[in-house]
């Protein structure tokens, strides 16, 4: 087993018009599918990141450079991560295909964790 | 992590309750004029939770962490804005309440909403639009749905809504003992409205709106914990509303089809409705006001307490419909006593009653006339004439579910 983590790219500005009722249903699919995993000892945790979109640092001979960033498009930003478990990227594509995240952000950035470190 | 609540700790529409509750708080506490910045930082909540549960689980009082998150986002924009901020106080005392305060006499935050909400100086059709809203956290397009109109007709209406509760000051208060009766009277018409028109819906396949139908009887069941206005009439709005919502179930069978109260399978409907709402019918009759509610009520009851169509007391129904149209002589009443007559007389006095309904504009395009004469003429073996006007009615229907029942009863007529 391979450890993956799903960096789920995400629209912050994307629900101004969705109502309570459909935000509970939405909660309630993405606690569905992780909760589903949990029971099959594929998910190890997730979290998700704050929406500034953070900083990046760059040394600029002796000193540094830190700007915002890092996204070109500033709509999108990495709401936040899971790490889950599977046998190969095959599998982590299958589960990752599962998540509803596809159905209300953007898209799903998977990386294996290598086990080396 | 999620796996460490489950998902059914939240309840069925938290989110749509408590989302008006919130707004019901922040509205006292912002002012009504800033109806629609409370608005906003309800939504900013939820969509918060939105965001942020699905990584982090449910927390474990869903509803104190939903307050806290609107407590922080209206903080927030308090402090960049210099009229706001006299209100920090007031926030910062904002906390998780019991849906009501009866004891102390105190009206809570949702019924001083839906008082404001049903203001007679806002026109009747804003009414419905912002109590849908605010207090039932509807979405503009729901509403839309719910009503037959398109989303920008229902963003509009809003928009000026708000715009005239700031313009005339329409408070966010319950009324004082003198003009309470007459306040109350308008909210009832609302909840009225509501209820029939997720009772009845017209159009479309969707028959049975029964959120419409939950949502009016909670706000009624909150009306009736303000104890001046817990009067013998919405006691016979509410008794109406749960022996109708009792039968909501079995108004369609499993197919999505029609099925009329003759053919329900009466051992389905909800018991506990029924009996709250014989409760209620008793409260009603304190007092010596008789209104449409007690009397729609009364018929409600009669079929509520029947063993079956054929068993049901029609001479007591036909009554309760002789003293409705005294009280309001609405050719949709003198219909339905037409099915109520011919139950108790026969098909032949059903069918002269409906004769004289028979010029009246307000049912000249309403499909029940035909389909109550088709239905009348098949029963007294007319066959040709019954399906002249039961395919009159089909021209008329506009809800796919009645337009299949209509079919099919055309189809079960001897050629």
């Amino acid at each position: 087993m391979a450890t993956f983590m799903l960096l789920l790219h995400d629209n912050p500005g994307a629900w101004p018009n969705v109502t309570p009722e459909e935000m509970q249903k939405i909660i309630g699919e993405y606690i569905g599918w992780s909760e589903k995993l949990a029971k099959e000892g594929k998910i190890e945790g997730g979290r998700k990141l704050k929406d500034e979109g953070g900083k990046v640092v760059r040394a600029a001979g002796k000193s540094f450079n830190v700007t915002d960033g890092p996204y070109t498009e500033t709509k999108e930003v990495i709401g936040g991560y899971y790490l889950i478990k599977a046998k190969d990227y095959a599998e982590a594509v299958e589960i990752v295909k599962t998540c509803p995240h596809l159905k209300y952000g953007p898209k799903i950035e998977i990386r294996e964790v290598d086990p080396m470190s | 992590m999620a796996t460490a609540n489950d998902v059914r700790a939240l309840v069925d529409h938290l989110f749509r309750h408590r989302a008006g509750q919130m707004l019901a708080s922040l509205t006292r506490i912002l002012g009504a004029r800033h109806l629609d910045l409370a608005e906003e930082v309800v939504q900013d909540a939820l969509v918060q939770a939105l965001r942020q549960w699905p990584f982090r689980g449910i927390p474990d009082n869903p509803t104190a962490w939903l307050i806290q998150a609107a407590k922080n986002r209206a903080l927030d924009r308090l402090r960049r804005d210099a009229r706001l901020r006299a209100k920090e106080p007031e926030l910062q005392r904002w906390h998780v309440q019991p849906t009501c305060n009866a004891e102390d006499g105190l009206p809570d935050d949702e019924l001083r909403l839906m008082f404001m909400c049903c203001h007679d100086a806002l026109p009747r059709e804003m009414r419905v639009a912002l109590t849908l809203k605010t207090l039932g956290g509807f979405g503009v397009a729901e509403i839309a749905r719910a009503f037959l109109a398109n989303e920008a007709t229902i963003a509009q209406r809003l928009v000026r809504a708000r715009r005239k509760i700031q313009d005339d000051n329409i408070p966010f208060d319950v009324p004082g003992p003198a003009d309470l009766p007459n306040r109350v009277d308008a909210v009832l018409e609302v909840l009225y409205l509501m209820f029939n028109e997720g009772y009845s819906a017209h159009q479309g396949e969707n028959l049975v709106r029964e959120d419409l139908v939950y949502e009016a009887i909670r706000l009624t069941d909150l009306l009736l914990h303000l104890p001046m206005a817990g009067s013998p009439k919405v006691h016979a709005l509410m008794a109406l509303m749960l022996f109708q919502g009792a039968r909501l179930a079995t108004r369609v069978d499993a197919g999505g089809d029609l099925l009329l109260l003759a053919d329900q399978d009466r051992r389905q409907w909800d018991q506990g409705m029924i009996q709250r709402g014989f409760a209620h019918l008793k409260e009603a009759g304190r007092g010596d006001v008789l209104t449409l509610y007690h009397l729609e009520a009364g018929i409600a009851s009669c079929h509520a307490m029947a063993p079956s169509w054929d068993a049901t007391n029609w001479q007591a129904i036909v009554a309760y419909y002789d003293l409705l149209l005294a009280l309001n002589p609405s050719p949709v009443a003198a219909l339905n006593r037409s099915v109520a007559l011919a139950q108790l007389h026969g098909a032949d006095a059903g069918l002269r009653a409906l004769d004289a309904l028979h010029e009246h504009p307000q049912l000249r395009a309403y499909y029940l006339l035909p389909a109550t004469r088709g239905e009348l003429l098949r029963q007294r073996g007319d066959h040709a004439a019954a399906a002249h006007a039961l395919h009159e009615a089909l021209g008329l229907a506009s809800s796919e579910p009645v337009r299949r029942f209509l079919r099919q009863k055309l189809s079960l007529l001897p050629a």
